[in-house]
């Protein structure tokens, strides 16, 4: 029963990007498309539950006993730059399709603040490692969740007349908002 | 460019906030007061005039396929040495920015302009660019942080504007606000620089 | 300007020396400000046990008692205990944990309570630091308050917009209550019957149904 309120409270009560502001440059980036939110969300999720594995096992093995906690940032930020080299080089061979799509923002999952900052948020909670994994695995797919209905959104907007200055980031802007209050509207569902 | 422009662009006609919209998350998360926007703001100026004056100094020795990597390396120290430094020296705004301290090393402000600037430019040039964007950020972001502030708690800088008892427009301060604002203001910068020509 | 060829001897050797010089510089900082994180982290303490805590003059943070994440400190004042102070927290605060210390007379009402770490929302959460609700606590013994909301039953008025905040305060003072029964006051040579230690074990009790 605690991964399935783990599970909730990371899909839609603290929603990552909706509610934590974690991950928002990849969300108003990629999510012009159903099909490409997806993808993206797939390979955010795969980065991020290996990520939090890699990182929870470094904190906890290495820095922890060896007293270097100040460490932490570099340490992770390097093991996700690494991971995500890896993902590249996988998919490249694998779906080179998805690879296309995705373009530089598959590079970019390194700098999605989402993953440096479940990471670094998931070893200062309680969880063991396989709860942090869970942990990660949800978030990121709460990430997708989010991804996936700005995306659908988008694609209406697209065909809708919008003010000049709103074109762009304003109405996206606009419409997370929208979404992020829609959201709050699952606050209290597991406490 | 003449020297003064590569400080001034960061300022309003590239502001890293309102034109690049690079740095979002930080943007969105820590205006919830002007003050947390200062600190924030010049948090992250420091780590970026130094971040974009080690990558100039360093930009011979880094072989270009590593140098993400080198770069964040780089970045990351500073971020680090900020984080303690605020522990050591501002705990209350340490504990209120929390994660977002160590979340700087992943503005795409930082790595943005170390990739796009630092690395082809002169020391000089990078020192003034790291300020100018920095500067840039923090005048956008506390700005957002008044509005936030104003609107939603009555005050600005925990000064009180407003009687305790006053209705204040809360959602300012809650996720949504943010993303209201934020977009509202891209759009009225969009409005002034066309307007303006600038 | 020509730059560092990509060769694999130069790509190692440039981030191992760069990674080495960045970590040397690192720790040099780290050194120096071990000393002035541990001062303002003990100044935050001090500052809040002397806000909660009736006057004493010894130094309580000198053989404090930490059990299960909470920290007990006895204030006396020429020999006499005069209150006992607990560092205590929650985790069901709207943006995660906040830490408090609650400062108990030694027959059990609470003194005075001062805010620790907080993040919750400002203007909302964060309105727990201000009288309008903080000071419903002091004079209160727990043994007789309700510590909760009065959504929940209990005495307490919410703040406006914030029950989470201030649900997650009173399960933070409470927290420090049911420490403080067990752990302030069996070690000491406060005159309580029999009877009296029943009752506060069994206020315990009701108070973990609640």
């Amino acid at each position: 029963m605690e991964f399935i309120k783990i599970i909730i409270l990371a899909l839609v009560v603290n929603n990552v990007v909706l509610a934590q502001f974690l991950g928002i440059c990849p969300f108003l980036g990629v999510s012009n498309k159903v099909q490409t939110s997806l993808g993206m969300g797939a390979a955010v999720i795969f980065v991020m539950a290996l990520a939090n594995l890699v990182t929870f096992l470094i904190q906890f093995y290495v820095l922890n006993p060896l007293h270097i906690g100040f460490m932490q940032t570099i340490t992770f930020i390097l093991v996700i730059a690494f991971l995500v080299q890896v993902v590249e080089i996988i998919l490249k061979k694998s779906a080179p399709s998805l690879y296309q799509a995705l373009g530089i923002y598959l590079p970019l999952i390194t700098t999605n603040c989402a993953v440096l900052g479940i990471a670094i948020l998931a070893v200062q909670k309680d969880y063991g490692l396989i709860k942090s994994v869970v942990y990660a695995s949800a978030t990121a797919a709460g990430f997708t969740l989010a991804l996936v209905l700005m995306a659908g959104i988008r694609e209406q907007l697209e065909l809708t007349g919008i003010p000049k200055g709103m074109k762009g980031f304003p109405i996206s802007l606009i419409t997370a908002g929208l979404l992020s209050l829609a959201f709050m509207g699952f606050a209290n569902l597991v406490k | 460019m003449s020297n003064i422009k590569q400080f001034t662009k960061g300022l309003l006609k590239e502001n890293p906030t309102f034109v690049l919209v690079l740095g979002t998350c930080p943007t969105l998360a820590v205006t919830t007061a002007a003050m947390n926007g200062i600190g924030m703001g010049l948090a992250t100026t420091f780590v970026l005039v130094f971040s974009n004056l080690f990558v100039a100094l360093l930009k011979n020795v880094i072989p270009d396929k590593v140098r993400i990597a080198a770069f964040i390396v780089v970045i990351a120290t500073f971020v680090t040495i900020v984080d303690l430094v605020m522990k050591a020296f501002t705990p209350d705004l340490y504990k209120t920015l929390g994660i977002f301290i160590p979340l700087i090393v992943v503005n795409c402000i930082i790595l943005g302009r170390a990739e796009a600037f630092a690395q082809k430019n002169s020391i000089y040039h990078s020192v003034l660019d790291g300020l100018g964007m920095g500067f840039g950020f923090t005048l956008a972001i506390t700005l957002m942080g008044s509005i936030r502030e104003i609107l939603g708690n009555g005050s600005i800088f925990d000064i009180r504007l407003m009687s305790q008892e006053a209705t204040t427009i809360l959602i300012f301060i809650l996720p949504p606000g943010a993303f209201l604002t934020y977009g509202y203001l891209i759009a009225i910068m969009n409005r002034i620089k066309a307007k303006y020509n600038i | 300007m020509a730059k560092l060829e990509s060769s694999f001897k130069n790509m190692i050797l440039s981030l191992t020396l760069i990674s080495v010089g960045m970590s040397a510089a690192l720790g040099f900082v780290y050194n120096l400000t071990k000393g002035p994180i541990e001062i303002a982290q003990k100044q935050k303490e001090v500052q809040a046990l002397k806000e909660v805590l009736p006057e004493f003059d010894n130094d309580p943070t000198a053989g404090l008692k930490s059990q299960e994440g909470l920290n007990y400190y006895t204030a006396t004042r020429s020999g006499e205990i005069v209150g006992y102070a607990v560092n205590t927290y929650t985790d069901k605060g709207f943006s995660g944990r906040f830490t408090l210390m609650v400062g108990f007379k030694p027959d059990g009402t609470i003194n005075e309570i001062s805010v620790l770490d907080q993040k919750e929302t400002p203007g909302l959460g964060t309105k727990m630091k201000e009288p309008k609700f903080k000071d419903q606590f002091p004079g209160k013994n727990p043994a007789q308050f309700k510590l909760k909301v009065k959504k929940d039953g209990g005495q307490i008025d919410a703040i406006t917009a914030a029950t989470i905040s201030s649900r997650a305060f009173c399960d933070a003072v409470q927290r420090a209550y049911d420490g403080y029964t067990v752990y302030c006051t069996e070690s000491d040579t406060l005159q309580k019957t029999d009877a009296e230690v029943a009752d506060s074990t069994a206020f315990q009790v009701k108070g973990g149904n609640q």
